[in-house]
């Protein structure tokens, strides 16, 4: 909300500079998101007087006009069709700086000859000076404006952009801001004066007001005007709109905007001699009722909105926007003036059922005080007699069907140290209630509190405590450490597996990355081309931003595979990623199932091309291997790495799970190459998922037993075993520790051989194997008897051969 | 025995003799293997000493001894011999390029979002809060009702939200994805009792147009500590101290009023300007102060609702965003960066 401190300082005296009462309404909860100044820039720019008029000798679109200022008239050209002579308008002679209408921009006025005349400097408009967007014509300033003044004294203002927080609806106006200001400030208030003669007949002949929904609406007030005239409004009023960013329009709607601004409290001003039947019934729509609103729209009406009808028909969306046969024009002669409140729940129904937000339904929307009716309805009554020339009713109408009780609430200093940590007295707490007024009277150790009407907010002790801190200051609360016993927590122990993770997959070189947990069929589409069979489908948002995101994904592979695509193009080592997130896995008639996983993807060449380091495109293996050191540091005991072939998404030859006692922990492998065709990958991918909820269940069931380091050394022998391609070297392994025994300590891989040398369809496994005695130094002869046995069982199981 | 005595005398002789003719290191070890090793001659000698009679032991036992020393003491000066070191001068000579670039284990990293709740986190288990997490896909109730902000309140203007549709689910309740961690108060107040100190890192959700300072997706962190006679003036402290482990101890911290339905009185702490240090400047829009976190005193009606008597008990709840801190800290402009993952953008982060 923009706010001119001029007009500010029409309500309450401000003697402070406009930092400061930037920053002590920021602190007390009324954000001042920025301070403008009007009139920067403005040098050079005075006022002038319209001497003479006359046309352009050559072109029929262009004027004349001798201005004139302090020294010698001058003469400029003008496209514009607004002046007059004795006019007072703002001239900007040659290098003073002017917004440029096309670019936005600031730039000196040249001395220009326009068609053969020279213009010596020019008369500006409001968007040339920054004060609208309105360039039809000339401004046209306040006749009392002094020839040669500089404009900046005239118009010159400081505006603050204040954020009001929707508590405070009572802040919405200038008003409201004022009395904020006086209570900060501790200076006085001047309210404006309501009283005006009341000429006219008695409003009650004129029509009568019938509440058919006081759910919706709480008050209706409404006063008649007679022997109006609708014209421009005088420029100070003009002013003030456009300091709050409002277009002037003609002095009866001008004057309904300034009291809205001013109040906080919309109005709405209906030409009276077009409303039927001299009532005014505020009620829900008949069904099949339309209105065509003054934007020239017919709107479908439904029963959830709320309506101003007279005797026949609806004449306005009560609170969003009056109708267009009953709007006010240039021949208008007498005004209804209608202030009044409505619940914000018809008014948020009806305008988001509408699409339409109006300034009246934003204001009405945040539940406005229903004082402000009766007093917005006096202070624009007046302004129409005194600028419009009207007359007005005798009484006002005001039907008030919500009215409430105040409320008293009692507060003790106790409550207030309980709650803010610090001691005040009765006698502080009243005096900063007080200039926020709050009625306070003590009773024995208690201050009983009476909220202004404003104030709808103010429902219990704790509000009150707010407004004492904010008015006495939150600097001066003191700053203390938490006492008090240590809660019992429960250990976390998923939490505590997930950081691990985290941490090991660093460790291993991985990238983490977090991607969207919302997904589009586009990207779906890429991995499953038709359903997946058995995968649930996903949660769906009923209102999403865009068809990319408007899923709730169920498998974290996607959204990765997308960030393997972007920096596979980006960056030259292969990215090695992983994330970990959650899924989401509906239910009926719950929240979904929320399951964390891990997932992993590498791709592109191994390891950064450096100068002595060879680029490898990593394969298979090097997954394998991050996956192996994971499982092992977690410590689980016996993973089962088995090949499976049910994964959509993994190639059929290149893929294994993981399993541990019957669970299937995760899986693993090469991306299958229908959906790489489908990301357009040009190199292999290598993917991993768990299901981080199974994996910590593998985890939870260790026992780690740490044995002292060995006494006695090991024999190691090395064996080049021939075998058929299709036997897998784990089974070799398996074998080797079933016949190795107990002595066995360690078998591993050290080379894969095939090729020349053997016979076709066989490999060549280097393996080692370790063998260690805890008790003794093992001798040669029990050694070679032990790998006699192994060789054995190889031969018999598998027909390998050692190689010669 | 004494033919033992003097076998022994002539092997100490053989021994140093073939010790110091020995030609390298090889030749050497060789020797030794011949005289100390497992089958070695001494060894062969040392291992008869059982034979002997029990009162010879003891003299031939330590002769023996004697001369395996002596053999090993020849043997390790014999092969400092061998290893003389070249002289600095030398050694200087032998040169490498020490400015090539070392090979560098490459590890990964973790993402900046994770680096920042884990070290806000660290933080507050520090002063005794435990770490806990929520459901990202929450009911209405514990979204918006529960936190004092029934349908149709005009504070829900502040979450604009991502509803699910009830379709697969089949609900008549209505879910949303989480527009902010506070549901977490709720669902934690309700199964525990005071004293608490939760802090709860998450996923939250809301319906915005994304640009440069705004995410449809982005993180929070959620605090809450309730019991009796905890004040105002316990949440500036605490977070005063938060601000400072953070940010850095000469931060200057600021807390002002602001309205959120669910405190009362609420806050918003806010710390001097990185950039300019309170002097006003574009990134702190000319204020001198960036808004850190919103908080306040958990509203009465918050603790009735959750069955805490608001006349004994008192607390306050807290709310951040990590990616927001991390934007401060490091100078990064664009919200947007944080899931775009690319990783010329991560990889700057230690």
């Amino acid at each position: 909300m923009k706010v001119s401190i001029k007009w500010l300082a029409e309500y309450v005296d401000i003697a402070v500079p406009a930092k400061e009462l930037a920053h002590l309404l920021t602190m007390s909860g009324t954000e001042v998101a920025g301070i403008t100044q009007r009139g920067e820039g403005w040098a050079g720019i005075v006022v002038g007087r319209v001497a003479s008029l006359r046309p352009h000798p050559t072109a029929d679109s262009l004027t004349l006009a001798t201005i004139e200022v302090r020294e010698d008239p001058v003469t400029v050209v003008t496209g514009a069709t607004n002046l007059k002579v004795g006019d007072k308008v703002p001239y900007a002679p040659v290098g003073a700086r002017l917004l440029d209408v096309h670019t936005g921009r600031r730039a000196a006025v040249g001395g220009v000859r326009i068609r053969g005349v020279e213009s010596w400097g020019v008369v500006c408009s409001e968007k040339e000076l920054g004060l609208s967007d309105a360039h039809e014509g000339i401004l046209i300033l306040s006749p009392e404006a002094e020839i040669g003044q500089p404009l900046a004294d005239v118009l010159g203002d400081t505006i603050l952009d204040l954020e009001i927080t929707p508590n405070r609806p009572d802040c919405l106006g200038v008003l409201g801001l004022a009395r904020e200001v006086a209570a900060l400030t501790e200076e006085s208030l001047h309210l404006p004066d309501l009283t005006y003669l009341e000429q006219g007949p008695d409003v009650r002949e004129a029509a009568q007001v019938e509440i058919l929904a006081p759910d919706l609406c709480l008050r209706y007030g409404a006063s008649v005007i007679y022997d109006v005239t609708v014209g421009p409004s005088p420029f100070w009023l003009r002013d003030r709109l456009l300091t709050a960013g409002v277009r002037p329009i003609n002095s009866v709607v001008d004057i309904t905007n300034y009291v809205m601004l001013e109040y906080g409290q919309p109005l709405h001003a209906f030409d009276y001699e077009t409303l039927l039947g001299r009532r005014i019934v505020v009620r829900r729509p008949r069904p099949g009722e339309s209105i065509r609103t003054l934007d020239g729209v017919v709107r479908q009406l439904t029963t959830e909105m709320l309506v101003i009808a007279d005797a026949e028909r609806p004449v306005a969306l009560a609170g969003i926007m009056g109708g267009a046969e009953t709007e006010v024009t240039e021949r208008t002669r007498v005004v209804l003036l209608e202030s009044a409140n409505f619940s914000p729940t018809s008014i948020r129904r009806g305008s988001r059922t509408l699409r339409l937000k109006t300034e009246a339904s934003v204001r009405f929307d945040k539940g406005l005080p229903p004082s402000l009716a009766m007093l917005a309805l006096r202070r624009a009554t007046k302004m129409l007699v005194e600028l419009c020339g009207g007359h007005a009713s005798r009484g006002v109408l005001d039907a008030y069907p919500g009215r409430r009780e105040s409320i008293t609430i009692r507060l003790t200093p106790g409550e207030l140290r309980r709650i803010l940590g610090i001691e005040l007295t009765l006698a502080q707490m009243s005096r900063a209630l007080g200039r926020l007024g709050f009625e306070c009277r003590e009773e024995g150790q208690a201050l009983l509190v009476r909220s202004p009407e404003h104030r709808s907010d103010i429902q219990i002790p704790a509000d009150l405590v707010e407004e004492v801190a904010r008015l006495i200051g939150y600097d001066r609360i003191p700053t203390t450490t938490l006492a008090g016993p240590l809660p019992d927590h429960p250990p976390q122990p998923r939490r505590s597996l997930t950081e691990r993770v985290r941490d090991l997959l660093v460790g291993c070189g991985l990238q983490e990355v977090i991607s969207y947990s919302l997904v589009g069929h586009r990207l779906l589409s890429k991995i499953a081309p038709g359903a997946q069979d058995g995968a649930p489908d996903p949660l769906r948002l009923a209102n999403p931003m865009t068809p990319d995101h408007e899923m709730l994904r169920t498998s974290l592979l996607p959204s990765l595979l997308e960030c393997v695509v972007g920096n596979l193009c980006l960056d030259e080592p292969g990215p090695r990623l992983f994330e970990i997130g959650r899924v989401y896995l509906p239910r009926k008639g719950d929240l979904p199932r929320e399951r964390e996983m891990l997932v992993i993807a590498m791709a592109g060449p191994g390891c950064q091309r450096g100068w002595s380091e060879r680029t490898v495109e990593l394969d298979f293996y090097d997954l394998k291997g991050v996956v192996e050191e994971l499982l092992v540091r977690l410590n689980l005991e016996e993973p089962r790495f088995c090949r499976t072939a049910s994964q959509d998404v993994l190639h059929p030859g290149r893929a294994l799970a993981i399993e541990w006692k019957g669970l299937r922990l995760g899986v693993m492998g090469e991306l299958h190459p229908k959906v790489a065709r489908n990301f357009e990958f040009r190199v292999p991918v290598f993917l991993a998922e768990f299901d981080l909820e199974l994996l910590l269940e593998a985890c939870q069931g260790d026992s780690l037993r740490i044995a002292p380091p060995p006494r006695f050394p090991a024999v190691r022998r090395d064996l080049a075993l021939v075998v058929e391609e299709r036997v897998a070297v784990s089974e070799l392994f398996d074998l080797i520790r079933q016949a190795g025994g107990p002595l066995l300590a360690a078998v591993e891989l050290f080379d894969l051989y095939h090729g020349q040398g053997l016979p076709p369809g066989t490999k060549s496994c280097g393996v080692t194997v370790t063998f260690r005695s805890p008790e003794r130094t093992l001798i040669d002869a029990e050694v070679a008897e032990i790998e006699a046995r192994i060789t054995d069982l190889l031969q018999k199981r598998t027909g390998a051969r050692l190689r010669g | 025995m004494n033919e033992l005595r003097k076998e022994l005398e002539n092997l100490l002789a053989e021994a140093i003799a073939q010790i110091q003719n020995s030609a390298d290191a090889t030749q050497l070890e060789q020797t030794r293997v011949h005289f100390l090793g497992r089958r070695g001659r001494v060894t062969t000698i040392l291992r008869q000493l059982a034979t002997l009679a029990p009162e010879d032991r003891p003299t031939v036992g330590a002769l023996a001894n004697q001369v395996k020393e002596t053999i090993e003491e020849r043997v390790v000066a014999r092969r400092a011999a061998f290893e003389t070191i070249p002289s600095d001068e030398i050694l200087a000579e032998d040169l490498i390029d020490v400015t090539l670039p070392g090979r560098r284990p490459g590890l990964g990293r973790l993402h900046p979002i994770t680096q920042i709740i884990r070290r806000i986190c660290g933080v507050f288990v520090e002063m005794g809060f435990a770490v806990m997490e929520g459901p990202e896909v929450e009911w209405d109730y514990y979204n918006f009702e529960a936190l004092n902000i029934p349908e149709d309140h005009p504070a829900r203007d502040m979450w604009d939200t991502f509803w699910i549709d009830p379709g697969i689910s089949d609900v008549a309740k209505p879910m949303l994805l989480r527009t902010h961690t506070s549901p977490m108060q709720i669902r934690i107040m309700e199964q525990t009792r005071p004293p608490i100190r939760v802090i709860v890192p998450g996923k939250c959700y809301r319906y915005e147009a994304v640009d440069a300072s705004h995410e449809s997706q982005f993180d929070q962190i959620e605090g809450l500590a309730v019991d009796e006679q905890i004040t105002f003036a316990d949440l500036k402290g605490t977070l005063h101290t938060f601000a400072r482990h953070l940010f850095g101890k000469d931060r200057k911290v600021r807390f002002r009023c602001d309205y959120f339905p669910f405190v009362e009185p609420g806050v918003d702490m806010s710390i001097d300007c990185f950039l300019c240090r309170g002097g006003g400047c574009r990134l702190c829009k000319e204020s001198g102060w960036l808004e850190i976190l919103g908080a306040g005193m958990v509203h009465p009606g918050v603790l009735a609702r959750v069955g805490y008597d608001p006349a004994r008990y008192s607390g306050f709840a807290f709310g951040l965003g990590p990616a927001r801190v991390a934007m401060l800290k490091y100078g990064i402009e664009d919200i947007r960066f944080f899931h775009g993952n690319d990783l010329r953008f991560l990889r700057q982060f230690p």
